[in-house]
């Protein structure tokens, strides 16, 4: 099937399925209960599981129970969702379970809004979930890479025994854009018999399987830390993903910028360059594991006189860009966070301040 | 046929709990304690036991069995089986 | 005529955590009696609770997995629904159930998941050191409530298997008790009931066990037996409130 024109959420519901995924659980919440609308559809349909939880609390462990038996399963929240959803996130990543959690953000903090932001960048990279618990993070900036990062998203959750969160926002998830399903992004899920709670025959084994998380021996559970953060190492070496934008030039500013609001900066860049004032920018594709190296060596180009961050909340990657940059050059935050995207001009106003 | 009440002595936590169900009052809490440290139940007068179960049902932590055991007189039949 | 007694196969070979005189133990055996019954031990996956069961899963041997407090209705909703011909149970406390997992049971019943909750009302939260519950006695101390349950302040426990019951999706709804052999056996059934309903694909079940707690209510093992049929029955009346054929 070619490119098809489809609504950002609808088409991450038409990626799960695509990627071999036929379970969603999932609940109501502005700007992203079109998922919900289409899979009720689709997924009976396709032969698989659509329901509708009580609240994001009970559909995190919906997620959970189907991961556990060894499902392919996801779901898709904005914000407000996502922080009900840390309880059993947190869980997943003690029990070692593959899912797909999807974040259209919206404004915060509260209610906040139902407008577009990226104010859950700490919440997705820092603190999804109590202890020490990290998600793979890929952060789209079209409905076209939100359609693969989610059909990704599932072998990578296999591959870490983790849960992958892709972090759109209101706006990627509201927008309509030719999108395809590339097939290569089809994966079958590897047999999970060694540890799935899929019952004793279905593996035809007389040795019982059992998930759990609670490990009250200290040494243990520092062990089973150790094991986790293993995890966390591997994907820093082989999961970062970003994109640079305009490096190839003697840039005298470098924008990191991710998501929508990236879109947006490519936009200025252009502009800028057509007003003489070259401007490169790295575009994460990944926010954990975050580009810090790449993001490094572009802010030590010689050309490079500031780095800025520019993000649709209230500076929050500004700490990431920080961290890697390591005070080789200043770097400032720009960005709006009431659900306003922050428009071309007002970039190019703010990259002028700091060149 | 005959049976074979036992109560494993160091799965019992004292509970008491068979000594009131058992309606020959064959049960008693012992004064030896276990290896746990409790003082765990015994057959005080097994004579009078009609192997009815009723403490294996009450009993919380499935320390009581009841088997079926051959007859003493049947045993000398049994032992000269040969070995073809 | 007398009878054999033998440990299930369902069940492991493993001296409990629990205290001593804690119903927990027998509420455990009838399931793995069950299980063993209906030979379904090869498909069978249990769902543990946060409480004094959570270890419960030390106990049993068969596939389980834990379950946040509260939740275990949601994970089996979630694991019975991909995985339909799994035999899935929950087994919680009331603390568990009828308190932080309130919205989850209530739901589950009523979208009537075909999987079986087994309910321990012991009137306290166990495991966290006998706290007050939904479902703790009118003037009944607890640690956090030391002068009695002021039913003007925080209200009546909970009657959760008549809430259940009056949800009109059909399901199989009992509240039955293991504080003597005659109502074990009789609960005994009761288990194999539910699990038969979750067999057939007829409709959620829910078994409610008036339970005791010796340690928290301050009581020996005996006395708490006493103390739950004095206290308790009248106030939690055993009995099927709701079974799939009326509806």
């Amino acid at each position: 099937m070619g490119k098809v024109l489809m609504k950002g959420n609808e088409a991450i519901g038409e990626a799960a399925i695509r990627a071999g995924c036929l379970n969603y659980f999932a609940y109501p919440i502005t700007p992203q209960s079109e998922v919900a609308e289409y899979l009720s559809r689709r997924l009976p349909e396709a032969g698989g599981v659509f329901l509708q939880g009580e609240s994001e609390v009970a559909v995190s462990y919906m997620i959970l129970g189907a991961a556990a038996v060894g499902e392919r399963v996801f779901t898709t929240s904005s914000s407000p969702g996502i922080s009900l959803m840390s309880e059993g996130i947190s869980y997943m990543v003690g029990m070692e379970l593959p899912a797909v959690f999807v974040n259209i953000m919206r404004g915060g903090p509260g209610l906040g809004g139902i407008l577009p932001s990226q104010a859950d960048y700490l919440q997705a990279t820092k603190g999804i979930g109590h202890g020490d618990c990290r998600l793979l993070a890929l952060a789209p900036a079209s409905v076209q890479e939100a359609a693969e990062m989610v059909m990704m998203a599932f072998p990578l959750a296999e591959k870490y025994k983790n849960p992958v969160i892709v972090l759109g926002d209101g706006l990627i998830g509201q927008m309509m854009e030719p999108v395809e399903f590339p097939d290569h992004l089809a994966t079958e899920p590897p047999n999970k018999d060694d540890w799935a709670v899929n019952g004793m025959d279905t593996r035809n084994s007389s040795r019982r399987n059992l998930l759990r998380s609670l490990y009250l021996d200290p040494e243990v559970l520092n062990q089973h830390n150790l094991n986790l953060r293993q995890k966390y190492e591997r994907m820093k070496k082989e999961e970062i993903r970003f994109e640079a934008y305009n490096t190839e030039t003697d840039y005298k500013a470098l924008i990191v910028s991710y998501g929508t609001m990236s879109r947006v900066c490519r936009t200025a860049i252009d502009q800028l360059k057509a007003q003489g004032l070259e401007v490169g920018m790295i575009r994460p594709q990944t926010v954990f594991p975050f580009p810090e190296g790449a993001i490094e060596e572009a802010a030590e180009k010689e050309s490079c006189e500031a780095v800025a961050s520019i993000e649709m909340s209230m500076g929050q990657m500004v700490e990431d860009v920080q961290r890697s940059v390591k005070g080789k050059r200043p770097v400032s935050w720009f960005g709006k966070c009431g659900g306003e995207v922050p428009t071309p001009e007002e970039v190019i106003e703010f990259v002028k301040t700091i060149v | 046929m005959s049976y074979l009440h036992v109560i494993d002595k160091d799965g019992c936590k004292g509970c008491g709990l068979c000594v009131i169900v058992c309606p020959k009052k064959v049960l008693e809490i012992s004064e030896q304690v276990n290896t746990k440290g409790y003082f765990p139940a015994y057959q005080a007068r097994p004579e009078d036991c009609i192997h009815c179960a009723m403490c294996c049902t009450m009993c919380p932590d499935v320390a009581i069995t009841i088997t079926e055991v051959a007859e003493e007189k049947d045993a000398p039949e049994s032992t000269e089986e040969t070995d073809g | 005529m007398g009878k054999t007694f033998q440990k299930p196969e369902a069940l492991a070979d493993q001296v409990t955590h629990y205290c001593p005189g804690c119903t927990h133990g027998v509420i455990h055996r009838l399931i793995a009696e069950v299980i063993d019954e209906l030979g379904i031990r090869g498909r069978t996956v249990g769902v543990a609770p946060v409480g004094c069961a959570v270890l419960m899963y030390n106990y049993f041997t068969f596939d389980f997995m834990e379950a946040s407090h509260g939740r275990a209705p949601a994970q089996a909703t979630g694991l019975k629904r991909v995985r339909p011909d799994l035999v899935v149970f929950t087994y919680q406390g009331d603390g568990d159930l009828a308190s932080i997992g309130m919205a989850e049971i209530v739901h589950a019943a009523n979208r009537g998941e075909k999987f079986t909750t087994i309910f321990v009302n012991n009137a306290v939260y166990g495991m966290t050191g006998g706290q007050m519950a939904p479902t703790t006695m009118p003037g009944q101390r607890t640690t956090t409530s030391p002068f009695g349950r002021k039913v003007e302040e925080v209200g009546m426990p909970i009657r959760v298997s008549e809430l259940l019951a009056s949800l009109a999706t059909p399901g199989y709804i009992t509240r039955q008790t293991v504080l003597k052999p005659k109502y074990i056996n009789r609960a005994k059934k009761a288990v194999k009931k539910a699990f038969q309903y979750q067999l057939d694909n007829t409709c959620f079940s829910f078994v409610e066990f008036v339970s005791t707690c010796p340690t928290n209510w301050g009581l020996t093992p005996v006395e708490a037996i006493k103390w739950a049929e004095e206290k308790m029955l009248p106030y939690y009346p055993l009995g099927e409130m709701k079974t799939p054929e009326e509806a």
